[in-house]
């Protein structure tokens, strides 16, 4: 599966190849995610979508498109590390609502990629906000596995998912405790079990059932068995948590993943010691929950102190129609004390690296993809707007059916009918 | 028999006046006979469940040197603030310290009125979320107009600090939206107490939570009953003040002439509905779309009353003529939608255009994070609608979390804005309130420091006590 993902991966990339243009930036503070650091007056140069170079002083070729960043932020475009974007168009009305799938017979095998409409219109309200790239995650149904994501662009187009199959999702909290029977011993027995069936797959399922999961669930997973691929598991108690690491170490080589991470502040260094990353929203800051007791807005700095790797996510808000609202969440992160370089990092770099991009997405230096967006202020103050979101070296329409609607309505001393206006 | 409003409205005072000199009237009987002409009117109760509010001690302090966005729509470089005796004495520049008064020095910091919340369900869906605490709305049928959300409100909860260190001093709290008539709002000073009654804001006005739309229909229509629909919707609604009408005017009757009119039999639905009908009660209504909210003004003044604020009004930027006639207002998020067909249609420049197009607009959270940063919730309103050519200053922005929840709430001659005699709700920000990374430094509550973030001065419920985390932010 991954060698049909990497094909697909390698078509997207000619295809953008063919299309993208050649454009420089100019005239503004460049944020590398590099050792370059920020360059306080500079711009990029991109050519066939990849980003040749970045700094104070770059050559522009003759007639290259050049934007002026007018003294604005030059940054790499935002990656928010867990979505459900265009797998939800109306939450509450199940007919556009993919994000989950209670009655099916499947859990690992249901992929994401399947259910993803690259026109859902939060597509472009998320581009608007800068975001550019984000991870696909399915919601869980019946069971503790959610399926299997994916990762796509804010493009729009039909080929916007540049990876599947990139990652399982599976819900070890309390409400995973519920699913599996109604405690957490109950869980993690349930998650052990599957990790048994999918490790003796196919053999086990050429006589008879598996102990957990059916034949397809089980081919699905061995992905993740194999360590091929991150198992991101939501948890939220510090206990949890802990559990979690064991399981991880008594799986190698499973790339583990923490999703929630309420109290992961409390095991910040036995997280760092196992190398296992941490999406978290740096806003969540109430007991929401008898798991979530921890729950604090210094949160993101202890991490961050610890030397945990952080990605930041919207998860107080949601994940389709409000992970464009990613860097005020990192901009509160830096509020509470987490430095501003690595709070931007936390919704660039950082998620791309976790998910295994990071040489291709979230920063701003030679052979990376030109995601690039301007910024009419710091991105991280809640003030400021991108100018130009920049995808894959093409200049992005910045309009949505938002700013449509608000067209419509501007002007209330315009006679002509509104449904008749542009 | 025509109505008297004019009499209503002295036995309601009476009313109050009797309930704040000891709240008896519950031990008679909820019964009482008044004195004077009016000696033989049977009335009862308005105030049963009294405010036993009372402000901390406060000195007189003189702050300096900041720049204070009045909540009126002024801003004041280098300004200045007395407060004396828990209340605003002076706001200027150039004002002297009083005699022995605390001097606190805000040079480079930024000054506004409390924030005010005018949505909240603090308290009634209450931290953590267990099932327990699910006593936000009492979903057994269309009209629980005769249910208070004071009485689900647990102090404890934790939300509460957690919104007061983001500036916010008064809140409003709703029963939710799953009923045509909800039942009563609620106004709470933001201040860690033991009883709801200590929290009570005295005499703010009590409110009528009514609901639009997809909630109560889904949840009614669920069930194989009425309303299912949006037509259901507005028969009911209408049917509800039929009966309430009647009942207003049954008791008028008996009023103006208890020999020949018997009392009615009490009914704490249509008490509640008469209220609104009298103009006592205001109606705080959940409404999304345009055209829904337009219905609603004609249900309104089919029946004569006044809806105060349209909740989570969504399309409010398509009617802004329409809510300007009729004198209503919009409170909105700065960008939530989505989640249902009803919120489809938002905007994130919503109420900055319904502002600059003429109608009352404001901020509300109607959630227990967002609550505590209401300011960044402004400022991405305003920063929207900048960004599209409307011309608002950041001193009329400020308004919309202050002064206008605070019209909204019928409190506004006692807060909502920075002016001699009101009380003093004030937040003194560590920078300009439209950055994301000014927090509130200190918080003022009837002239006392009820927060004070660099000295740890903040509340602890006693949810949080000896639970991981207690004290954090």
């Amino acid at each position: 599966m991954r060698t049909l993902v990497t094909l697909f991966a390698a078509g997207v990339a000619l295809t953008s190849a063919a299309t993208a243009q050649d454009l420089a930036i100019l005239n503004g503070r460049v944020i590398t995610n590099t050792d370059q650091g920020q360059v306080s007056s500079g711009g990029v140069l991109i050519r066939d979508g990849v980003i040749v170079s970045v700094g104070a002083n770059i050559e522009v070729p003759d007639g290259v498109e050049t934007i002026d960043a007018n003294g604005g932020w030059i940054t790499p475009g935002i990656f928010a590390p867990y979505t459900q974007l265009g797998l939800i168009e109306v939450a509450l009305e199940d007919s556009t609502n993919d994000a989950s799938a209670s009655d099916s017979e499947f859990s690992v095998a249901l992929d994401v990629a399947d259910s993803f409409n690259p026109n859902g219109t939060y597509l472009a309200t998320s581009r608007l906000e800068g975001i550019t790239r984000f991870a696909l995650v399915p919601a869980t149904g019946s069971t503790l596995f959610a399926g299997s994501g994916a990762l796509g662009n804010t493009s729009g187009g039909m080929d916007a998912l540049f990876d599947t199959q990139s990652f399982v999702f599976a819900d070890l909290s309390q409400s995973g405790a519920g699913s599996a029977g109604g405690s957490r011993s109950a869980a993690w027995a349930y998650l052990e079990a599957a990790f048994g069936d999918a490790r003796a797959y196919p053999g086990r399922y050429a006589s008879g059932h598996g102990d957990a999961l059916n034949r397809y669930d089980a081919a699905a997973l061995v992905d993740v068995v194999r360590g091929r691929v991150p198992l991101i598991l939501e948890v939220d108690r510090a206990t949890d948590i802990r559990r979690a690491i064991r399981f991880a170490t008594d799986n190698a080589p499973l790339r583990l993943v923490i999703y929630g991470g309420a109290e992961a502040w409390m095991v910040a260094d036995e997280l760092v010691a196992a190398g296992i990353p941490v999406l978290m929203d740096p806003m969540r800051n109430l007991p929401s929950s008898f798991d979530a007791l921890g729950s604090t807005l210094e949160a993101a700095a202890r991490l961050d102190e610890a030397g945990v790797t952080i990605a930041y996510t919207t998860q107080s808000a949601d994940g389709y129609f409000n992970a464009r609202l990613l860097p005020q969440h990192a901009g509160n992160a830096v509020t509470n004390g987490v430095p501003w370089d690595a709070a931007f990092r936390a919704i660039t770099l950082t998620p791309a690296e976790i998910y295994g991009v990071g040489d291709q997405f979230g920063a701003l230096a030679a052979g990376y993809r030109a995601d690039v967006v301007v910024w009419d202020g710091d991105p991280l103050e809640v003030m400021s707007a991108p100018i130009h979101v920049i995808i894959d070296g093409e200049n992005s329409d910045m309009s949505s059916r938002q700013t449509r609607l608000r067209d419509r309505y501007a002007d209330m001393d315009d006679t002509a009918p509104f449904a008749y206006r542009q | 028999m025509s109505l008297d409003w004019k009499r209503w409205t002295a036995l309601l005072a009476t009313g109050v006046l009797a309930a704040c000199s000891g709240g008896q009237e519950a031990d008679q009987g909820n019964e009482n006979d008044t004195n004077g002409e009016e000696s033989q009117v049977v009335r009862f109760d308005l105030d049963p469940y009294p405010s036993t509010y009372a402000p901390q001690p406060s000195e007189t302090t003189f702050i300096t040197g900041a720049t204070i966005f009045d909540g009126a729509g002024n801003q004041i470089d280098n300004g200045d603030i007395i407060i004396e005796n828990g209340r605003i004495m002076a706001v200027g520049q150039g004002l002297e310290a009083p005699e022995g008064a605390a001097v606190i020095n805000a040079e480079g910091r930024y000054i506004t009125p409390g924030v005010i919340d005018v949505h909240s369900h603090l308290g009634d869906y209450p931290s953590p979320g267990v099932d327990a605490h699910s006593d936000g709305n009492e979903l057994t049928q269309p009209n629980t107009a005769e249910v208070w959300a004071e009485h689900s409100v647990w102090p404890q909860d934790p939300g509460f600090a957690r919104a007061l260190a983001g500036g916010v001093t008064t809140l409003h709290v709703l029963p939710g939206s799953g009923n045509l008539f909800g039942g009563r709002g609620i106004t709470l000073r933001n201040v860690a107490a033991r009883t709801v009654q200590e929290m009570k804001f005295p005499e703010a006005p009590y409110t009528l939570k009514m609901a639009c739309g997809e909630n109560p229909s889904r949840v009614y229509g669920g069930r194989g009953m009425s309303p299912a629909t949006d037509m259901g919707n507005m028969a009911g609604y209408r049917a509800h003040w039929i009966r309430a009408s009647d009942y207003r005017d049954s008791w008028n009757d008996h009023w103006d002439d208890p020999e020949n009119n018997s009392a009615p039999t009490r009914d704490l639905e249509l008490d509640t509905m008469m209220g609104v009908l009298e103009g006592d009660i205001l109606v705080q209504m959940h409404c999304y779309r345009a055209d829904q909210m337009a219905q609603i003004i004609d249900l309104s003044q089919e029946f004569g009353y006044q809806v105060t604020t349209f909740h989570h009004a969504v399309e409010a930027y398509k009617i802004p003529d329409l809510l300007a006639e009729a004198n209503v207002c919009a409170a909105v998020w700065a960008d939530w939608g989505g989640f249902k067909m009803e919120a489809y249609d938002t905007i994130r420049e919503n109420l900055a255009l319904t502002h600059s197009n003429g109608a009352c607009a404001m901020i509300h959270s109607d959630d227990a994070l967002g609550i505590q940063r209401l300011n960044q919730e402004v400022a991405k309103a305003l920063s929207d609608g900048r960004r599209m050519g409307l011309e608002i200053s950041d001193a009329e922005a400020v308004a919309w979390f202050t002064s206008n929840p605070a019209q909204a709430l019928g409190i506004s001659a006692e807060t909502g804005s920075l002016e001699a005699g009101k009380r003093a709700d004030i937040v003194i920000w560590s920078a300009h309130p439209f950055s994301t990374y000014a927090q509130a430094d200190n918080v003022f509550i009837d002239g006392a420091m009820m927060y004070d973030r660099a000295n740890g001065v903040q509340p602890v419920s006693d949810f949080d006590v000896a639970q991981i985390g207690e004290g954090d932010d």
